[in-house]
């Protein structure tokens, strides 16, 4: 009776719904800090969907691919894509390695660093909204996995993650509208802001009009943001304008691939950065 | 029952929405199979309906999203309102007036979400008509088509059980 009479009223319904929404809003970007318990709470009940229709996909496509298509073909194929990730992280370590030899100082920091902790994850999912650009993994706190941890993949940095449930997380890639990361280009050391455009490139930013920077020139990461290890890829310079005020205006193409993502690591190790704030804290 | 439907419709859309995702998103041109959704209930159950379907729809996009919750919530009941008052105004059974029904569904949501993130300065957003153009005509094109296989399938399959038991 009483839904009959809501129905009779749809004006009163949509008043409630926007009043519902406004406080909902507001209360959320009145409060600056923190998570709020209902995106937790719903994005690891939906991540459980997510992680069972994967599964489902997975397994259609493991029965097609692992049975009725060659099967040792298959699984060879497999170890041989595993390996060749392997090395090609390890040649990225290996590069950030070699750029900072000159340096004592630096050359401990990489020490370091070299050994980086990495938790290797599954994607599991896109964005759920087309104006953000996320995914989803299979991994999240109950392996050790929190906010801000780096993303990475063999071709380079992948974003970072930004909502980890207890067997998913969500993670903000770097092409995100509000993502950034600190960078340098590596022929020249000059340093900036890689910040995602929001339609799949990313731009350089605050890098001075008199710096030399050129197409084609390799952009890593600079390590100085306290996600980010250092010296990792993050793309090349497409195109280097001399803007009109003081900095150049970079255009980056990523390394990434990013509608390609399948596997990726989460480096658990946080850079020394980050370590330093945390101490100055 | 109609309700449950138009839940497990979007809960079916939103799970399409992020495994198709790598599909449905290129750089300019993102489909959103959510407000598809959410306007084929409002025109086929009325504005009340289309407004909850907008808001459960929209809230667990948001919480799906890293953005602020109820934003997207907010823009989907209002699509999904209007969309039900329309449907219940006009005849919107013939593809071409869910043509341009989608399109300016698509550009009241995108006006009102991006509108909203940019007014509270939380996001900006790449140059507005380009983007809102090729989503509205993304939207349009795949919602006409999936309104008519929907509504086609039912009595394909009717067709198919009357023949054959004129066959016996």
């Amino acid at each position: 009776m009483a839904i009959a009479d809501i129905r009779q009223r749809p004006g009163v319904v949509l008043g409630a719904a926007i009043l519902l929404h406004v406080v909902l809003i507001s209360a959320q970007v009145n409060t600056a800090a923190g998570i709020p318990l209902l995106q937790v709470v719903t994005f690891g009940g939906f991540a459980e969907l997510q992680r069972g229709t994967m599964v489902a996909i997975n397994g259609v496509r493991g029965m097609w691919s692992g049975y009725i298509a060659l099967q040792q073909v298959q699984e060879e194929n497999t170890a041989l894509k595993q390996e060749l990730q392997t090395l090609q992280i390890r040649l990225q370590q290996e590069r950030a390695e070699a750029q900072r030899t000159d340096n004592l100082r630096q050359l401990l920091e990489l020490r370091e660093r070299a050994n980086l902790d990495t938790v290797a994850a599954e994607v599991i999912a896109g964005a759920a909204n087309p104006d953000f650009k996320t995914v989803t993994i299979d991994k999240g706190s109950s392996e050790d996995l929190a906010t801000d941890m780096a993303v990475i993949s063999p071709a380079g940095v992948v974003g970072r993650l930004i909502l980890p449930s207890r067997r998913a997380s969500q993670v903000q890639l770097l092409i995100d509208r509000n993502a950034a990361a600190g960078a340098l280009i590596e022929r020249t050391r000059v340093q900036g802001v890689v910040m995602g455009g929001g339609d799949g490139t990313l731009k350089m930013q605050y890098v001075p009009g008199t710096a030399d920077v050129k197409t084609g020139d390799l952009v890593v990461t600079s390590g100085i943001d306290g996600i980010y290890p250092k010296g990792f890829v993050i793309g090349t310079v497409e195109r280097a304008d001399r803007g009109v005020g003081a900095y150049h205006e970079i255009v980056v193409r990523p390394a990434v691939d990013f509608t390609r993502l399948e596997e990726v690591l989460i480096v658990k190790t946080p850079p020394p950065s980050r370590e330093v704030l945390e101490e100055q804290k | 029952m109609r309700g449950a439907a138009a839940l497990a419709a979007i809960l079916i859309a939103i799970a399409a929405q992020t495994t198709l995702a790598s599909v449905l998103v290129r750089d300019s041109t993102a489909i959103d199979l959510v407000l598809i959704v959410v306007v084929y209930v409002a025109i086929k159950s009325g504005p009340v309906t289309g407004l909850m379907a907008g808001t459960v729809a929209g809230l667990i996009q948001d919480a799906l999203s890293s953005g602020v919750l109820g934003i997207g919530g907010l823009a989907k009941t209002i699509v999904g309102f209007l969309s039900g008052v329309l449907g219940t105004q006009f005849i919107v059974s013939a593809p071409f007036p869910r043509f341009v029904l989608l399109i300016l569904a698509t550009g009241l949501h995108a006006v009102i979400f991006m509108g909203l993130y940019t007014l509270l300065n939380l996001r900006q957003f790449p140059p507005f008509y380009p983007a809102i153009v090729g989503q509205a005509l993304g939207n349009a094109f795949v919602g006409v088509i999936a309104f008519q296989i929907i509504e086609w399938f039912p009595g394909f399959v009717d067709r198919r059980r009357a023949g054959r038991f004129l066959k016996r």
